[in-house]
């Protein structure tokens, strides 16, 4: 029926595809450095980051004012709801990269909705992979040097209390569950929420055109229901760019805790 | 048909779960100057503010306590001095009042001294006076006597030996009279 109409106005609706996540080469192309929009985007937000945070604390003031304020707030944050809330004191050493990994990926996924960008630098797997690898790295890293490679991997894949036959069962499930999925989970994770974020906006906006601009008749007013959809997914984006910028630093923090500390 | 199509559509859409190298490239670029931008700029200038108002605040509370404990210092000094000069008053008093009282008994004394030396004296010269008035009547009441008997008999009895004898044995009379009338 719909299509029928769709048709029977002359021009056809495309709906997203994943072909968004591929745009054409901006700079460099057919070498290595290859670049392209979303590339340019997230060198763009390092900038941004850096910008921000090295005016709020060019002259730090003992009364912190403006930009200061906003600064530390944001540290204060992800010191106090990640770094302590889950590392307590053992985690200071850990505050360096936990702080970047919480701002990257926050920056990088606020594009999603920024308008003219539009698209979240954590959209293509390259990036949520790329930090997933390293919290791995960090937390197998920082439990081996801990509990020592032997007692790390002992503590992880016999756990005490376990009657021994169920070790067949255990252990191939806890290598599986901490050595192999945490990494796929944290990469899955932010990946299909800025995905499909992207994929919905682009959707409901587009729809918004095509059925105020090219449907016939009475579609035009679900071209507004469209339009306050895509309004509320923005918002909802806003939401969850910040919220998975958070579950990644958290669970990094969980694994690095789960990895430091004597069970 | 249906596999050329499927085999377009594969490499026209390429895997979204296959990490393009430019992307880690420019991805690992980001987050290495991130970290580096964070670890050695952002977080260390937050740290040193962080202890600077620990510092100071704390400073401040350290202040507050050595200020509070000086005056509490000074109140037990001031405290001390003020009991010190009770006590000095206090002692100052008694002495002052040992010697006024030491001043009065002396003064008594010293006035009954005085009182008791003129009561003597006044004794002393009444006695003498009356003496002297005794001595002085005897003789006048002697000549009296002699010139009376003189007469009487009419004979100068005077210069005599025997008229003296007389004279003083009347008187000595005279005297017992009057003891034991006295008596």
């Amino acid at each position: 029926m719909i299509r029928a109409w769709m048709i029977a106005s002359g021009s056809t609706f495309e709906p997203p595809t994943v072909h968004e996540f591929f745009p054409p080469a901006a700079l460099f192309a057919d070498s290595a450095f290859r670049m392209t929009r979303i590339n340019l985007i997230g060198l763009f937000m390092t900038l941004v980051v850096i910008v921000f945070f090295s005016l709020a604390f060019r002259k730090p003031q003992f009364v912190p004012r403006g930009l200061q304020n906003a600064g530390e707030v944001a540290l204060n944050f992800v010191k106090n709801n990640v770094v302590t809330e889950v590392l307590g004191d053992k985690g200071e050493p850990y505050t360096a990269y936990l702080t970047t990994l919480f701002f990257m990926v926050l920056a990088f996924n606020i594009t999603g909705f920024v308008p003219g960008l539009q698209i979240a630098g954590t959209s293509v797997i390259a990036i949520p992979m790329l930090l997933a690898l390293v919290s791995w790295v960090v937390f197998n890293v920082s439990g081996i040097r801990h509990h020592g490679l032997g007692h790390y991997l002992k503590e992880n894949l016999f756990p005490a209390g376990v009657p021994k036959p169920i070790y067949l069962l255990v252990t191939p499930i806890e290598f599986i569950s901490t050595f192999l999925l945490r990494p796929v989970t944290l990469t899955v994770r932010l990946l299909a929420n800025m995905m499909s974020g992207h994929l919905l906006l682009v959707l409901f906006f587009s729809a918004t055109s095509y059925l105020l601009f090219d449907a016939a008749g009475f579609l035009k007013i679900f071209g507004l229901a469209s339009y306050a959809m895509g309004f509320a997914f923005t918002l909802f984006e806003v939401l969850v760019a910040f919220l998975q910028a958070y579950i990644f630093a958290l669970l990094t923090a969980v694994y690095i805790d789960g990895a430091t500390s004597a069970h | 048909m249906v596999l050329s199509t499927l085999v377009i559509a594969a490499e026209q859409q390429p895997s979204i779960l296959l990490p393009a190298v430019a992307d880690l490239i420019w991805g690992t670029l980001s987050f290495l100057i991130l970290l580096f931008f964070f670890s050695k700029f952002v977080l260390p200038q937050a740290r040193k503010l962080a202890a600077e108002r620990a510092e100071k605040i704390e400073g401040g509370f350290r202040r507050a306590e050595a200020s509070q404990a000086e005056a509490k210092e000074l109140l037990h000094q001031y405290q001390l001095a003020l009991a010190e000069a009770r006590t000095e008053a206090a002692n100052i008093r008694n002495a002052a009042q040992a010697e006024r009282s030491q001043i009065v008994a002396e003064a008594r004394d010293e006035a009954v001294a005085a009182a008791t030396e003129i009561a003597q004296r006044a004794h002393a010269q009444i006695a003498a006076e009356q003496a002297q008035v005794v001595v002085g009547l005897q003789r006048e009441v002697g000549k009296l006597a002699v010139e009376l008997a003189g007469k009487i008999v009419g004979e100068v009895l005077s210069d005599d030996a025997r008229a003296r004898a007389t004279v003083d044995r009347f008187i000595a009379d005279l005297e017992q009279v009057a003891a034991e009338a006295g008596r």
